[in-house]
């Protein structure tokens, strides 16, 4: 059934309070770390100080030895998982990637890498012990920058990894683990045919997700291998496949509770704790929980790729595009598996192209294993391919937003990628910008503006929910996703909209894993998406089942009945003539009627549309320290149909703000010798309140048609634009093009002197 | 398809025409003449039928004149 007639909504559409707002808002609310169990043990993790050491020998007596240790692993006391790879996060994951990512086997790949762990009766015991932990390592050289891990003479990380994608197939190992390729019309003629050719290079550094809650978890595993894990992650049931398939035990012998999660953003979709946490317990026979701190989330933990972005792109003079290259490459970190392959498809999704060539490298080095955030590697492919179109408008001499309408990709175009777009709304969103006032508020000195667009494509996928129906006549909704962003909300306004009630008579929860079907995990932008369809299908199921049982109450057919504003009626005059039966009406007497009246639907949701958006910064510059102040910022977003438009502009507004981090200051600093010397935010610094203006968040509703209210995921697209729109506009305002990620203060002023030499204090 | 499959698996060759009905009619054509080639749709890929993804969907129907593509499997953050 189709709910795409805006005007007959009463619930979606409208803003109310989210349920688990109170709790979250006087600290009531359960995170990972406050969960508790009687006996139960502190775990700890021992990291590797060297970025890149063979592990020679690892002592373990004198920790065991240490009165209040109950349990001390190493990777010995993991299974040595094989090479095979399978989706169960968010990307492809090679299982033994992730075991020895989780705890290093024979060799330590980064600083901050797991080795050793201990459970014990307290923190400080757990601490003591840490340090009696004896590890001989054989330190290796190492490297950190993707070209330089990508040269025929660099360290190797494995010596088992051979570059996939280009032939004859290497003999050699290398530190490239891919190489792809998306080719369309021919690259070569439609240069030839360009009357200008713009050819640059940029580069971004690697950022975390800076997630305000640590890792955190508590698992007990029983005499008999049943285990319970209580944890903060993006998805109960990818933590429960993770971790059975690490420690080798069944899928049925593990339930995983969901705690509620102080952010995520794809940072949560892999585990690093908790398979620790659960060989400590099953040693112990006791409770384990472990917590990290802010140190360890960033040493420990994945954050995105950095990368090269080498731009080529060719045009008539009129503006239109007739040629586009692209070479990317993207750290992954320790192991094989950066989002380059989501970058390539994306970086030029916008434009309606006939001649493109794209070339992406997956790198591993001497890093973290990075993990998802935020339309995985699309951000660091637009920053270049928006920075490149702004010079190229600029040296055209034409309005940017201009430029991309006139190349815009539209219904009909067929992507660089290979499939062809269809119910897309990118113009709309370039339309809707520059008709925004903010487009054409006037500028001060040294203050600029730059625009930018992307894309995401948003996904759909596995997803169970319930709906039941209480005996007062409220509603419980059962859905397997954490709640990051609001869809418990969601959720409860898309069941009463089609049950016909008022929202506060719907309650959402989050169950875990042995109370719901399976539900793939939160991210890809595809709870609303696709949960919103399990939940809208099992509240049209129990509507069946209520006109049911008024027609049993009524004793007539149940055709005769019929279902408006949370009341059955009889279908007209034949079919008697009864007062309506409100929902409690027919809840009270459901155990006269047949019994409880519930819906659960399993489903694979597909046809999830894709999302564009396209942002409007402006800028100041101070000249004198290089420091840049957003004035303003205008993100357009085609939002589908916004179920709880607090809450979609509540993503935009946090995709800008984590994206002008990225693009202002946010980098991993290393020293010479591969260690992590700003693993804080004090020294990472991500933006905060004061730093950022309001952002207005303009939702162009294009619903898509495979939703049964015209939802499309809203989460990702709003962090791709804005390293761009920031650049676009520090070059406005100042004339400085900053193609290296992070604009921060002294790089932009180090630009600024190259261009105007300082004074000598002489002169 | 893209490169890589396309490598591994069918000897460069990236367009095919099928006949198929179900987008499982279609992975089992494939596999059938590129041995291989089903395991790798059914583990990395996605397919976008007529612009729309999908993924994990064998019982999809397909139309006479559909436009299949195989994209690498798309996840997100």
């Amino acid at each position: 059934m189709s709910y795409l007639d805006k005007a007959a909504l009463k619930v979606v559409g409208t803003r109310p309070i989210r349920p688990d707002g109170v709790d979250k808002v006087i600290g009531r609310a359960s995170f990972g770390a406050d969960m508790t169990m009687p006996g139960m043990l502190w775990g700890k993790v021992k990291r590797s100080p060297h970025a890149h050491a063979r592990i020679v020998k690892i002592d373990t007596s004198k920790a065991a030895a240490l009165p209040g240790v109950r349990a001390v692993v190493t990777a010995a006391d993991f299974p040595n998982i094989a090479n095979e790879e399978a989706f169960v996060g968010e990307g492809p994951m090679n299982f033994r990637d992730l075991s020895r990512n989780c705890m290093a086997r024979d060799k330590a790949l980064y600083d901050g890498h797991a080795v050793a762990a201990v459970a014990a009766t307290s923190q400080a015991i757990a601490d003591e012990a840490l340090d009696l932990i004896e590890v001989e390592y054989q330190v290796l050289p190492h490297v950190i920058d993707v070209e330089a891990a990508m040269a025929p003479d660099a360290p190797l990380l494995h010596d088992d990894l051979f570059t996939q994608g280009v032939e004859p197939k290497p003999t050699k190992p290398s530190n490239v683990a891919k190489r792809i390729t998306f080719t369309k019309g021919d690259i070569a003629k439609g240069f030839a045919e360009a009357e200008v050719v713009i050819e640059r290079k940029y580069s971004t550094k690697p950022v975390h997700q800076a997630y305000i809650e640590p890792h955190a978890c508590v698992v007990a595993v029983g005499a008999d291998d049943q285990t319970t894990i209580w944890s903060s992650s993006q998805g109960q049931f990818m933590v429960r496949a993770y971790c059975a398939k690490l420690l080798g035990i069944d899928i049925a012998n593990i339930r995983a509770m969901p705690a509620e999660i102080g952010g995520g953003f794809g940072g949560k979709t892999l585990v690093y704790l908790e398979p620790v946490a659960m060989a400590l317990s099953k040693i112990s026979g006791r409770p384990v929980k472990i917590v990290m701190n802010r140190e360890e989330v960033f040493r420990g933990t994945g954050p995105t790729s950095g990368g090269t972005i080498e731009v080529k792109l060719g045009a008539k003079k009129s503006g239109r595009i007739v040629a586009a290259e692209l070479v990317l490459k993207y750290q992954a970190g320790a192991f094989p598996g950066s989002p380059v392959g989501p970058g390539c498809m994306c970086a030029f999704a916008m434009y309606d192209l006939d001649n493109v060539h794209i070339t992406g490298y997956d790198v591993v080095s001497n890093r973290p294993k990075v993990a998802a955030y935020r339309a995985p590697g699309a951000p660091i492919s637009s920053f270049g391919v928006e920075s490149c179109l702004d010079e190229l408008a600029r040296e055209l001499n034409i309005d940017p937003l201009a430029l991309r309408e006139m190349n815009a990709a539209r219904d009909g175009t067929k992507t660089a990628y290979g499939p062809t777009l269809v119910n897309v709304g990118y113009v709309q969103t370039v339309e809707a910008a520059r008709n925004h006032p903010n487009y054409k508020i006037p500028l001060g000195p040294n203050q600029g503006r730059g625009v930018a667009s992307g894309f995401w494509f948003n996904i759909g996928g596995e997803s169970s929910a319930a709906v039941h129906i209480n005996e007062d006549g409220t509603a419980s909704v059962i859905e397997g996703n954490p709640d990051i962003g609001g869809s418990r909300a969601s959720m409860a306004m898309m069941a009463a909209e089609v049950l016909g009630i008022p929202y506060d008579r719907v309650r959402a929860i989050v169950a875990d894993t042995g109370s719901i079907g399976y539900t793939f995990l939160t991210g890809g932008s595809r709870v609303t998406f696709a949960t919103g369809m399990a939940v809208t299908q099992a509240a049209e199921k129990v509507v069946v089942e209520l006109k049911s049982r008024a027609a049993a109450i009524w004793d007539i057919s149940p055709e005769a009945v019929e279902w408006k504003d949370g009341k059955a009626f009889p279908a007209g005059s034949n079919a008697g003539s009864f007062e309506p039966l409100s929902l409690a009406d027919i809840a009270v007497k459901s155990g006269r009627t047949g019994g409880p009246i519930s819906a659960e639907v399993s489903i694979n949701a597909q046809g999830a549309g894709p999302g564009f958006a396209t942002h409007i910064c402006d800028v100041e510059v101070d000249p004198e320290t290089g420091h840049v102040k957003v004035l303003r910022y205008t993100a357009v977003q085609d939002v589908g149909r916004a179920i709880h438009p607090s809450y979609v502009e509540g993503q935009i507004q946090g995709g800008v703000t984590q994206g002008v981090g990225w693009a202002l200051n946010e980098e991993y600093i290393y020293d010479k010798d591969g260690r992590l010397e700003n693993p804080g935010f004090l020294d990472y610094r991500i933006p905060v309140a004061s730093d950022m203006p309001m952002i207005d968040a303009v939702m162009v509703e294009v619903p898509n048609p495979r939703h049964p209210f015209g939802a499309r995921g809203v989460g990702e697209v709003p962090i791709v634009p804005p390293m761009a729109a920031v650049a676009n506009a520090i070059a406005d305002a100042v004339g400085a093009r900053m193609r290296d990620l992070p604009m921060s203060p002294p790089k932009l002023r180090a630009t600024l002197d190259e261009r105007e030499p300082p004074r000598l204090a002489a002169e | 398809m893209t490169g890589i499959a396309a490598r591994r698996f069918t000897g460069g060759q990236t367009e095919f025409d099928i006949e198929a009905n179900t987008v499982r009619r279609m992975i089992i054509e494939l596999d059938q003449r590129y041995p291989g080639l089903g395991h790798q749709i059914d583990e990395g890929m996605a397919i976008a039928i007529d612009g729309e993804i999908y993924q994990d969907a064998y019982l999809e129907p397909l139309r006479p004149d559909s436009e299949v593509v195989l994209i690498p499997k798309i996840g997100g953050g």
